[in-house]
């Protein structure tokens, strides 16, 4: 029942053009974009490094949040304000096999979205392949269970179709700007970077980083590690504590 | 027989409104039983506590033998909901949807036949978007019979419906009826209610006002009333014996030489008896 719930996912979003768009291509859009308009080598913290491979890291990052926080949240709002969830609460479809088949369909859409920023950087801009392989592998799944509590305890939180687009690109376009995605951000002003000090994709980039360039295991850093998990359980919390499968009533 | 449904003294009420006070009936199984009542009555909050979204405030419920609040997986096999509103994934065709929700139970029904028996075939590949209020309305009624219930909740299965459709979806109901399905259906309409239901209860305001075949309440406390013009008067006589009553008046205007103009004898219809009992009651809250 697993497979029949996943492979259903699979085909709706494939076949939901603008989310196939916003959430699979334009990610990999804008690394082209930005790939494009960055000189080659990027300077941070005096050390020179190619600036393929920071836009890599950053964007395999923004693609993190875009799909397991911004992707769910539209997705469960979407269902749960047009009867889609309550529909389902009265079929004998475990809710935890549904859960399990819309984050497994979350984790591959993001794989498959980290595995075309690999080769699109790889043969398009000459980037690096990723020091250690395991580590990065890590670094899918560790987005993924991180953005995804905070997706899932989003909507648990947003209480109107319409509006959760719009609270989801409030929220993660400035935090994938200041965290680094879209370039380094050692210049940010004080109050910018205190912001990003607190930001999980900050400390999500730091630990992407560490295994894609340097080829450090996912455990090299603690307290980054520590960081994303928190927000992850965060999320997790709000969702256990207020998600609610009906509509909200007219 | 055996009993499909208990429902005991339910009530329940959102912060301040009593939306039930004190619902009780029993549907039996193999009945077609109705909820009559107008906008507001209460019809889809008793459902939705039968099929188990809502939580009562008080009072007793069996449903198949289970406690719905509960919610038990075996319950959920033998019962099929059709929501007041609900829709599906707008990119996924007819056959797809039923076949996603066929996937969902033990011993699902064919999903060719059933999508035939609510008359999509010709929609068969046709993507949900691309279908018409009425049409929904119908993929939603295969949906609750894919997985084969023993039991079907219907909350307004026909608002919306072209009289077509209408007479279309009541022949599905019986259709159902005659496979031995229990069904539990709601509705404004009282045609629909004398056409299908065994049962109607008469919900209004949150309690139950009258309960019985159709025909039981047609027939109780309403007389049969005659009318006619006199010399360009209209009269209406009221009665319980509209034969003899009748033989009277006519006998009378016959030995006179009058004419009864425009001469009617009117049964009360299951709309007089329903607006007199929510009429009556509109006020009382
Ligand atoms: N979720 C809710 N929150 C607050 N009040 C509610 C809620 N659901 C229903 N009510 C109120 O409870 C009463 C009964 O509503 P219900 O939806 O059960 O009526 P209904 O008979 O199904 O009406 P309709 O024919 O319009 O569908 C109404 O006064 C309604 O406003
Ligand atoms: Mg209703």
């Amino acid at each position: 029942m697993l497979l029949h719930q996943l492979a259903h996912e699979q085909r709706t979003f494939w076949r939901s053009r603008e989310a196939a768009i916003f959430i699979f291509i334009f990610p990999l859009l804008l690394y082209t974009l930005l790939g494009s308009v960055y000189s080659d080598e990027i300077e941070i913290n005096g050390i020179s490094v190619p600036s393929a491979d920071i836009l890599l890291a950053g964007l395999f990052g923004y693609g993190a949040a875009n799909t397991a926080f911004g992707g769910l949240a539209i997705i469960l709002v979407g269902r749960r304000e047009v009867g889609i969830l309550k529909r389902l609460r009265s079929t004998p479809l475990p809710p935890v096999t549904y859960i399990a088949a819309v984050l497994s369909s979350t984790l591959l859409i993001f794989a498959l979205q980290a595995i075309a920023l690999v080769l699109l950087g790889r043969f398009v801009f000459d980037a690096s392949a990723p020091a250690n392989w395991l580590g990065f592998v890590g670094a899918v799944v560790l987005g993924v269970a991180c953005f995804a509590g905070l997706g899932v305890g989003a909507a648990s939180l947003i209480r109107s179709a319409e509006g959760v687009s719009a609270v989801v690109n409030v929220v993660l376009l400035p935090m994938a700007f200041l965290s680094g995605s879209f370039g380094p951000r050692e210049d940010y002003p004080g109050v910018l970077a205190a912001i990003a000090d607190v930001l999980p994709l900050t400390y999500f980039l730091d630990i992407v980083n560490g295994v894609y360039l340097d080829g450090e295991s996912l455990f090299a850093d603690p307290k980054a590690l520590g960081v994303v998990i928190a927000w992850g359980a965060a999320g997790l919390v709000i969702a256990l504590t207020r998600f609610s499968w009906m509509p909200r009533e007219r | 027989m055996t009993t499909a449904i208990v429902a005991n003294d339910l009530h329940k009420s959102y912060d301040g409104v009593e939306a039930l006070r004190g619902v009780s009936f029993e549907v039996q199984a193999g009945e077609v039983f109705g909820l009559l009542g107008p906008n507001g009555a209460g019809k889809t909050t008793t459902v939705e506590i039968l099929e188990g979204y809502r939580t009562r405030d008080s009072g007793e419920v069996t449903v198949l033998g289970h406690d719905p609040a509960a919610a038990p997986r075996a319950l959920r096999e033998r019962i099929g909901v059709v929501l007041q509103q609900s829709e599906f994934t707008p990119h996924l065709t007819v056959r797809e949807v039923h076949r996603l929700f066929a996937g969902y139970y033990e011993h699902p029904r064919d999903v060719d036949e059933v999508v035939q028996l609510v008359g999509l075939e010709e929609k068969r590949d046709a993507r949900v978007k691309t279908l018409s209020g009425g049409q929904k309305r119908r993929l939603d009624l295969g949906v609750a019979l894919v997985g084969d219930p023993d039991l079907v909740f219907l909350d307004e299965p026909t608002t919306g419906f072209d009289p077509a459709a209408r007479r279309t979806a009541w022949d599905l109901i019986r259709t159902l009826r005659s496979l031995g399905k229990t069904i539990l259906l709601t509705t404004h309409y009282l045609d629909e209610a004398q056409q299908l239901a065994d049962r109607v209860a008469v919900i209004q305001a949150g309690r139950i006002v009258s309960l019985g075949t159709p025909a039981e309440l047609i027939g109780t406390a309403h007389k049969a009333e005659i009318r006619f013009e006199m010399n360009g008067e209209p009269v209406v006589v009221q009665t319980e014996d509209p034969t003899l009553t009748l033989h009277e008046l006519t006998s009378e205007a016959l030995a006179n030489g009058r004419r009864l103009e425009h001469l009617e004898v009117r049964r009360p219809s299951l709309e007089d008896v329903y607006l007199d009992l929510v009429g009556g009651e509109e006020n009382a809250e």
